[in-house]
């Protein structure tokens, strides 16, 4: 630090690379709902009522959000955490009463002409009060105990969330384990159950229960058959084989009588158990279609038909990423996702290199809830994961989401500028 | 805590995992796989069958025979369709509720989200009520294309009709026609289908999800203009055309008017005739259905179908290729005692004068049996070669005469006529030795002879030519450049040296102009027309009256052939028929009495159906009356009203 004060803003040194890499994804994001709403027979025509519009000031709005959180003092981030993290739950009760229901889920509070979405903000408050809780706990060796109650500030808006029939937003918190596993109260071991029972799981729900039992008492007996002489072996992987089978049944009861119809269908559907290119796979069949078509140079700006004649549902949110693949290409999808996964890699570094372990928790969360949305998001367009509408952070069209994300990233930038000084 | 920090690459490893697993898969669904962008093309691109303008069809004087007349074809979506107030639309179209359902059913199962008819030909009237109304109709459209239209009503043989094509003509075209199209079917239509239907454009227009149109793909590169067909320049004279079939009416028979010089066709009446508006729009199915059973048979094209012992006519023809046989000559004179005895003397055919001595030119005017009967001898039985021979070079005489064989008419349907072959005796008699006395009835073009009223008329284009003649023709000029068919300007000999057809024209003159001539009450002042009377035999019935002529004698303009079927002798209904025509072409007045005129408007001369015989037009057991309408119109090939040889030769010997 040749010069301690060439960096120093707002109180500290701001990450500009990452705000760099956010502006990027604002701009893109821009061009791309205008590209989403664009009307081939008003081309010259810009109004403040059209999505791109709106959009402009909440871009614009985001700016002031995000200068005005570097100018806060960052003290105030984690003794506000569980203030926050109280009137997002009342929001989460609230939207449950008088939400308005869109699209399938109650998750809006309409205020006049704006509608808030307080599921978005939940997650900004969970990350805060998980960091504080945790940090407070990080110089003792990590219990069961601490797990639970971290897991449970977790896990209460996803039940919030999950009644509002909001599936897409209450995932995004079970992103959060990884934050978990970094912090050491989840082991490699349980980590690994956990991404193979994910892997039984989509397996069962792709080929039925019999035929994933049957599969797993061969890959048992074969076990059992190499290990014939070692007697605890033999019992434990007998101990294994009834807990997986155990659990292919229940995913199967839970598929079948707990997940609404709706919902099984959008799973099948990924899933190529059925082929409906009409019905539910519909949106995923044209927003394949619209990606596919845009081969590896793009049909160019507002070139792309399937987005200018709304063969792509819901296009400037959810979908946004059809308009980026039909216009833009394979080199455009690229040039997002390198973004995205610098921005990613860049955050888990800001993360480690920070003093606190309340701002390196934070951090993490905030990578882990950005990642979800980054995969889940694209990989539903592209018909690897199934339909659920969650945005893609700072792209998709919408306020509540762009000024939720960014209120998560520039809170870490803040931590990170201040990471010599003392939280 | 050092070691949880290595986690951080376990966390970052995960992060690029997943990025690659999204650029593989957008690999495959970008790079390698061609065939999304054909997808998205397939949604959004809409091809539009821009329909060419049919050729305008115009008679010799450029007055419009057939034009075009745009109509409404209303489209529908049925998916689209969605709260639309059915009764409004079901009174603006003209259907019931039932209708709208059955409709709407049937484009269900062609396809809920491509749009197809629901109802074709809407008339520019009702088209423009609808119009007014059609924004409430949502998955409803209209595309515009245009009919034929007549604006006189006539010539609807000639013209013929077009349909909508049926599978084997789409099979048939290699996919030139699609469902929907419209071919020509008969007429004129059909036999310059190639030039009339021009060529069909299409346009890429771009759709939106709800099929609403937006824009031109690709600004209209791969789009191709429609191009309209050829017009046609017919032979027919418009006020000629409507002339004759004013006279025609209400009478089965034909009108052909050939003008010599070109062999353009003057005048094509089949009667009776059809409004050609009849065969379009809406009602367009049920007139073709009453058509098609009417027991007059409209749709038969008598002019080129109908087939009829050539009587007189045929008198014309032997005097030529007996003269240049050399058999006879203008001064050859034979004996008639009312009557031609062959046979040994056993077998008599009747004249219908005692002409006595008589030449070869009262002969002609008198249309004498026994003065063609020695001449039919002089050619069978004495060419010093047998008989069988010698027939089967009067047989190639007659040929060039275009008797037996097809003229070549633009028009599809046309028949050949009858001439029987050498052949056909020899295996009827068995063997060889039959002569002119088997076949006399054939020395006046009766018996086993058949002629189509447009190879009389061309007979007598010959006869005006002096020895040639055109290929008989409707369509004169093709396009914009007035292209003539080069068929049809080939000049085509008959095989008779000039020098022959003085006597034969000064006889046909004289049974016109001569006081005493058959034809003396129809001749026409200031032209000379020559021409004759004629009698087509009905073994079934009432005789067929027959009229041919040529006018005027020096540099003819036309040639005429009228036939009136079950009209008795010729000179009472063919003669003024002819007369009146000729001289409306030449002269542009009629000076026959006006009464005259009258009587043949408003002569009904149309057989009688017994009730029974409405109801089944076609069985057989019929009268003898209705037996020969019936055959006379029938579609099929068949030999019509020609009796055996021997019958006729009875019917002469009896009377
Ligand atoms: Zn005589």
């Amino acid at each position: 630090m040749s010069n301690p004060n060439r960096n120093r803003l707002f109180g500290g040194h701001v990450d500009w690379f990452t705000v760099l890499l956010w502006l990027l994804l604002c701009i893109i994001g821009w061009f791309n709902i205008h590209a989403a709403v664009f009307d081939p027979e008003y081309p010259g025509l810009f109004s403040m009522n059209t999505n791109y519009g709106k959009q402009s000031i909440y871009i614009f709005s985001a700016m002031i959000i995000a200068l005005a959180i570097l100018i806060v003092d960052a003290k105030f981030y984690s003794s506000a955490a569980p203030l926050l993290y109280a009137l997002t739950i009342v929001l989460l009760v609230v939207v449950l009463a008088v939400g308005r229901n869109v699209g399938g889920n109650q998750s809006w509070i309409p205020m006049g002409n704006f509608r808030l979405q307080p599921s978005e903000f939940a997650k900004l408050a969970t990350c805060l009060l998980l960091a504080r809780y945790l940090s407070t706990q990080s110089n003792k060796t990590p219990t069961f105990r601490n797990l639970l109650v971290g897991a449970s500030i977790a896990l209460l808006p996803v039940v919030l969330v999950l009644l509002q029939r909001d599936t897409g937003s209450a995932l995004v918190f079970f992103s959060l384990v990884f934050v978990f596993y970094r912090e050491g109260y989840i082991s490699g071991q349980w980590m690994l159950i956990g991404g193979l029972s994910i892997l039984l799981f989509v397996l069962t729900l792709a080929f039925n229960q019999w035929p994933i039992i049957i599969a797993l008492a061969i890959v048992t007996g074969f076990g059992i058959y190499i290990f014939r002489k070692r007697r605890k072996v033999i019992a434990s992987l007998a101990v294994l084989f009834v807990i997986a089978a155990t659990y292919v049944f229940c995913v199967e009861f839970v598929y079948q009588n707990v997940l609404q119809p709706h919902q099984r269908t959008r799973i099948d559907v990924v899933l190529g158990k059925i082929d409906d290119p009409r019905g539910e796979g519909y949106n995923l069949n044209q927003s394949i279609i619209a990606i596919g078509s845009g081969q590896f140079w793009g049909k160019g700006y507002l070139q792309g038909t399937q987005t200018k004649f709304n063969f792509v549902p819901e296009q400037s949110t959810d979908f946004i990423f059809c308009t980026i693949g039909e216009e833009w290409g394979f080199v455009g999808c690229m040039v997002i996702i390198g973004i995205y996964l610098t921005l990613l890699l860049r955050i888990v570094n800001i993360a480690e290199r920070q003093r606190t372990a309340f701002a390196r928790i934070y951090a993490y969360g905030v990578a882990c809830i950005l990642f979800f949305h980054f995969a889940i998001n694209i990989g539903m367009t592209i018909g690897i994961v199934p339909i659920i509408g969650i945005p893609l952070p700072f792209l998709s069209y919408g306020g509540s989401s762009l000024w939720s994300f960014t209120i998560l990233l520039f809170i870490m930038l803040k931590f990170d500028s201040n990471r010599k000084g003392i939280v | 805590m050092n070691g949880l920090f290595e986690r951080k690459y376990i966390i970052q490893g995960i992060f690029i995992a997943v990025a690659v697993i999204i650029t593989a898969r957008l690999f495959y669904l970008q790079v390698v796989d061609d065939s999304y962008l054909l997808s998205a093309n397939n949604n959004v691109l809409r091809k539009m069958i821009i329909y060419p303008a049919r050729g305008v069809i115009l008679d010799r004087n450029g007055e419009v025979l057939v034009q075009n007349e745009p109509v409404y074809d209303l489209l529908v979506t049925p998916r689209e369709v969605k709260n639309i107030d059915t009764a409004l639309l079901c009174e603006l179209v003209g259907i019931d509720m039932e209708g709208f359902k059955r409709r709407m059913e049937k484009a269900r199962s062609y396809s809920p989200y491509k749009a197809s008819q629901f109802e074709k030909q809407i008339p520019a009237t009702a088209y423009a009520k609808l119009q007014e109304h059609l924004y409430k109709f949502r998955g409803f459209y209209v595309q515009n294309r245009t009919v034929r239209s007549y604006p006189d009503s006539i010539a609807a043989q000639f013209l013929g009709y077009i349909q909508e094509v049926n599978d084997r003509d789409i099979e048939r075209s290699n996919g030139f026609y699609r469902p929907g199209d419209y071919i020509g079917a008969s007429g004129v239509e059909s036999a310059y289908e190639e030039l009339l239907r021009g060529q069909r454009g299409v346009k890429n227009v771009m759709v939106d999800v709800f099929n609403r149109p937006q824009g031109v793909f690709a600004d209209g590169k791969y789009d191709t203009l429609a191009v309209a067909g050829e017009g046609l320049v017919s032979s027919l004279d418009r006020d000629l055309q409507l002339l004759a079939e004013k006279l025609m009416h209400n009478k089965i028979g034909s009108v052909v008017a050939i003008e010599p010089s070109t062999g353009e066709i003057l005048t094509f009446v089949s009667s009776p005739s059809y409004d050609p508006n009849m065969m379009v729009g809406r009602e367009r199915g049920n007139n073709y259905m009453k058509l098609l059973h009417d027991p007059y048979k409209p749709m038969f094209i008598r002019p080129i179908q109908a087939q009829y012992p050539p009587g007189s006519v045929f008198k014309v023809v032997a005097a030529l290729i007996a003269q240049q046989a050399g058999v006879i000559n203008a001064n050859t004179v034979f004996h008639c005692p009312g009557g031609y005895r062959y046979g040994g003397g056993r077998a008599f055919m009747r004249c219908t004068h005692v002409d006595g001595s008589i030449p070869l030119v009262p002969a002609i005017q008198r249309s004498c049996n026994t003065y063609f009967g020695y001449t039919y001898a002089r050619m069978i039985d004495h060419r010093g070669m047998p008989s069988a021979k010698a027939y089967e070079h009067w047989r190639e005489a007659v040929m060039k005469f275009g008797i037996g064989h097809p003229l070549g008419i633009d028009l599809p349907g046309e028949k050949s006529g009858l001439l029987p072959s050498a052949d056909y005796y020899t295996k009827r008699y068995g063997n060889t030795k039959w002569g002119s006395s088997f076949n006399i009835s054939l020395s006046i073009g009766q018996g086993e002879m058949g002629i189509t009223p447009l190879q009389m008329a061309n007979i007598m284009a010959i006869v005006a030519n002096r020895g040639f003649y055109y290929r008989p023709h409707l369509i004169k000029a093709i396009g914009e450049k007035k292209i003539i068919k080069p068929e049809f300007t080939e000049r085509i000999s008959a095989g008779v040296d000039p020098a022959y057809y003085e006597p034969v024209i000064e006889g046909l003159s004289r049974a016109v102009n001569m006081p005493g001539g058959t034809a003396y009450s129809v001749r026409i002042a200031d032209i000379e027309m020559c021409g004759k009377t004629g009698t087509a035999q009905n073994p079934h019935g009432e005789n067929h009256a027959v009229f041919f002529a040529f006018a005027p004698r020096e540099n003819p303009k036309i040639a005429i052939a009228v036939f009136v079927e079950n009209a008795g002798y010729g000179g009472t209904w063919a003669g003024p028929i002819a007369s009146m025509l000729v001289e409306k072409y030449l002269k542009d007045t009629i000076t026959l009495p006006k009464y005259i005129q009258d009587r043949i408007y408003n002569a009904n001369l149309l057989p009688k159906l017994k009730t029974t015989e409405k109801k089944a037009p076609d069985t057989a057991g019929s009268t003898q009356k209705q037996a020969s309408v019936n055959r006379a119109e029938s579609n099929k090939e068949e030999n019509v009203a020609f009796v055996h040889h021997s019958a006729v030769v009875n019917r002469f010997r009896h009377e």
